[in-house]
């Protein structure tokens, strides 16, 4: 019993399941799934797409602050990534159902991918080579992009008429979201590369001591350097997947806050932020119990003005469960009460 | 020489502590005198840091009692100790670098300029104080200044002067000499000594015998977590210490290591030369040639440019100007991943900040630099992995539960052991050991030396520094003197302590 309660997913998977319970207990057919269309229906389902970006992101951010660093500027790379690929496709809208791209959608997925990354490696360098404290580097980047994408944009939010593009945010492929697949194929692939080559055991060492790290020959600098750039890649993956579910792009909006709840979504998930000890299944969980909390405030059908108060204390009761300290303490005082009472 | 036996300040019994696997701690007693100083000795593992961890209260005995003059206490955390009259003073100094001397001394009882007067802390009797302080102990320093600025030595006796400031009744100093040299290790005696005269109960831990029987009265000796005995210092000498800590006779701790170079070692072409290297402020222009088979010692005083120059061999700092030169080629060697490639192994001397990753196991830690080598995608299996942590843990004598725990967990020099061992799992072609001995205990250090002189008999090339010259002549075969930064001089194999020092100390018939 103790190994399991040890388990470092244990306390975020308790939290998830607790959090569905509760949903369920608001609303029975939570839990239901149905199909329906050639996939499945139902509000777990639900919540795993619209977890999908978040999920992705944190994944990035996961590795970041394994490295002991921070990532701030996803949110803005997230509406980067979203302008460049809305007005690369863009489209019109025509009377004759006729609708084409701009440029091929592959190229400006890459495009907007690839520009994604770069925002990665201009932090990375920044933090390595400039020698900025992460957060003040990416702080840079979290003002400038959103500006980038308001210049790209003019302002604007930019519809996209562009079926096709459509897919990534809405689709369903075997009877789940594509979204769904996407992130986990990021966690598939990023499981296979901490789990099958080095770079696990280099990003914890260099985590937890980088001055040893580097001592011991790992090419430190080389690594992180990746880590940021996968971590912008991320936010631009991410960024597609929104703009492709709300079919536009919006500057001002688009990622607003995201590097917030990444950064909470990872933190929930047991990843240590002072870099070194890191969970991607944890993170995975973070983003989902994030995710299931929205969902079920929502579902409760709190008044909006109140919604970011209930959310706040929601996430603070979560942080509270999650606390190794706070749980000695409500144990210690349970026994001592418990030692009382005989 | 009073008959009358002085006060017993702390008394502690029967302090037992385990943790998982390992049982530190099985029925110690202390006890320690007022006016005394008192030496816990023991081999790493013994116990010494626990039950300093214990009578400090960072971990709370699971059995055993402590009184202090006679009152039962139970020390609930460093600061609580250190209210009752426990102070103590570890290895690496705890001086806060980014705070002024000053600062660090009266941390936490700054003295409070009055409200009529503003309020806030009186920033001139804050400095007034701590200048005080000091010099009532004869130190004689800049107190406004950093005290991460000062060097190691001075760090020291600002620390050893922050631990008496809150009138402590025992003085407990953990490895306090282990990074000071000849000059500095009497400085901090003197103060020692002008603290015992004051009542001061002290106990002092080192490695160091010779230091053992300058300043300690008496002993308490750990193994293996048990009590041993205690013993006045004039009534065990040396080798019964030795004795009492190892368990066994070391008949041969002091002879000389066995001769073992090879007959063309001096005509062997080098492996690693260094040209002309030099790095501003740090280390003037030198040259300096590894072959292989040889160990090659550096002797010199603290910052006399030791360190510098290891790190300069490893690229672990930028060179300002020089060539180095593999088997006579040149080779680029611009960080540590190049000095890595060109098989060059190098353990550091601040093994807390750069060579343990405390979080990860033994096995770990021992495989990362061979890793590190093999590159990203030719990753090594876990059961390689374990194969070689286990052969390496075996060979080289680690103490650990098993190789799945996290390092930080080990003693000291069951560390160092550790990360002697990641280099040699890359098998270097030239190792730079620097201080590998600090802070380990002799047995330990016997072992160190013959694992050294058993590489070179390998094939490797040996770089070894140490602040303890009488090491360096026992275990060179060449050594390499330097002096302010810069090369003094090279002596044979065989040439004796005194040598060393006369070069050191430019001193009139040494050898140029």
């Amino acid at each position: 019993m103790k190994r399991v309660t040890q388990h470092a997913l244990f306390w975020p998977a308790t939290t998830l399941v607790l959090l569905l319970i509760a949903s369920s207990v608001f609303n029975p057919q939570f839990l239901s799934l149905a199909w329906r269309d050639g996939h499945l229906y139902g509000s777990a389902i639900d919540i795993l797409n619209r977890a999908a970006p978040l999920m992705v992101v944190s994944l990035g951010m996961t590795l970041v602050i394994a490295v002991r660093g921070l990532d701030i500027s996803v949110g803005a790379v997230v509406a980067i990534a979203a302008a460049v690929a809305a007005l690369m496709i863009g489209g019109s809208f025509s009377a004759s159902g006729e609708v084409a791209s701009k440029f091929p959608l592959w190229l400006a997925l890459g495009s907007a991918l690839a520009i994604a990354a770069a925002c990665g490696l201009w932090n990375g360098l920044l933090v390595v080579k400039a020698g900025m404290q992460p957060i003040v580097a990416t702080l840079i980047l979290m003002v400038a992009g959103r500006g980038i994408a308001q210049l790209l944009t003019g302002g604007q939010i930019i519809t996209v008429y562009y079926p096709p593009y459509f897919k990534l945010g809405n689709g369903f492929l075997a009877g789940l979201p594509v979204a769904l697949w996407i992130a986990a194929l990021l966690w598939a692939a990023l499981h296979f590369l901490l789990s099958r080559t080095a770079l696990g055991l280099f990003i914890r060492a260099i985590g937890g001591n980088p001055e040893a790290a580097r001592v011991a020959g790992v090419r430190s600098s080389a690594i992180t350097l990746c880590v940021y750039t996968f971590c912008g890649l991320a936010a631009g993956v991410a960024g597609l997947i929104i703009s492709s579910n709300v079919k536009s792009a919006d500057a001002n909006n688009a990622g607003q806050l995201l590097e917030l709840d990444a950064i909470l979504a990872v933190t929930l998930g047991g990843t240590a932020l002072t870099g070194g000890r890191f969970t991607l299944a944890g993170t995975v969980l973070g983003a989902l119990i994030i995710q299931t909390l929205t969902s079920m405030i929502y579902s409760l059908g709190v008044p909006p003005e109140v919604n970011l108060v209930v959310k706040a204390a929601l996430v603070f009761a979560v942080m509270l469960l999650q606390s190794p300290e706070f749980r000695a303490l409500v144990a210690g005082s349970a026994r001592r009460t418990g030692a009382a009472s005989k | 020489m009073s008959n009358v036996e002085p006060e017993i300040v702390l008394r502690a019994r029967d302090i037992t502590r385990a943790f998982p696997g390992v049982q530190a701690l099985a029925g110690v007693d202390l006890t320690l005198r007022a006016g005394e100083v008192h030496a816990l000795m023991g081999q790493n593992g013994a116990g010494k840091s626990t039950l300093i961890k214990v009578l400090t209260g960072v971990y709370a005995p699971d059995a055993g009692s402590i009184e202090l003059l006679g009152r039962p206490i139970t020390p609930a955390s460093p600061i609580h100790a250190q209210e009752l009259g426990l102070s103590a003073v570890h290895q690496e100094s705890h001086l806060l670098p980014n705070l002024s001397v000053a600062e660090n001394i009266c941390a936490g009882r700054y003295p409070r300029r009055p409200w009529s007067r503003g309020g806030g802390i009186d920033w001139r009797e804050t400095n007034k104080r701590a200048r005080e302080l000091l010099a009532g102990l004869g130190i004689v320093l800049d107190v406004t200044q950093l005290a991460g600025g000062l060097p190691a030595a001075l760090q020291q006796l600002a620390t050893v002067a922050r631990a008496v400031a809150t009138d402590a009744r025992v003085l407990i100093l953990d490895e306090p000499t282990s990074s000071l040299d000849a000059d500095e290790v009497q400085a901090l005696f003197a103060l020692i000594r002008r603290l015992r005269d004051q009542g001061v109960a002290i106990l002092f831990v080192t490695h160091f015998l010779d230091q053992v029987y300058e300043i300690c009265d008496r002993m308490t000796v750990l193994r293996n977590g048990k009590f041993v005995g205690e013993y006045a210092c004039a009534r065990l000498d040396a080798r019964g210490l030795v004795a009492a800590m190892v368990g066994r006779e070391i008949a041969n701790a002091e002879k000389p290591a066995v001769s073992h170079v090879p007959a063309d070692a001096a005509t062997r072409p080098p492996v690693l030369a260094a040209k002309n290297i030099s790095r501003r402020g740090q280390l003037k222009p030198m040259d300096i040639e590894l072959r292989s088979g040889e160990v090659l010692g550096l002797a010199g005083l603290l910052g006399s440019g030791r360190t510098e120059l290891a790190r300069l061999l490893f690229a672990l700092d930028a060179r300002d100007s020089g060539d180095i030169a593999i088997d006579g080629n040149p080779v680029r060697l611009d960080g540590p991943a190049d000095a890595l490639a060109l098989e060059i192994g190098f353990c550091p001397e601040d093994r807390k900040h750069s060579g343990i990753v405390a979080d990860l196991s033994v096995r770990e830690n021992i495989a990362l630099a061979l890793q590190a080598r093999m590159g990203l995608r030719k990753f090594l299996k876990f059961s390689d992995q374990c194969a070689l942590a286990e052969k390496l843990v075996a060979a080289l004598g680690v103490k650990t539960a098993s190789i799945e725990t996290p390092i930080g967990q080990l003693s000291g020099g069951n560390q160092q052991k550790a990360i002697i061992a990641r280099w040699l799992a890359t098998h270097p072609r030239v190792l730079i050991l620097d201080e590998p001995t600090r802070g380990i205990d002799v047995a330990a250090k016997q072992e160190l030396m013959r694992e050294v002189l058993e590489l070179a008999q390998g094939g490797t090339a040996v770089l070894f520094i140490s602040a303890e010259i009488e090491e360096v002549v026992r275990v060179a075969d060449r050594i390499l003197v330097l002096r302010d930064r810069s090369k003094a001089g090279e002596l044979e194999r065989g040439c004796g302590e005194d040598a060393v020092y006369a070069m050191i100390a430019n001193a009139p018939g040494a050898p140029a």
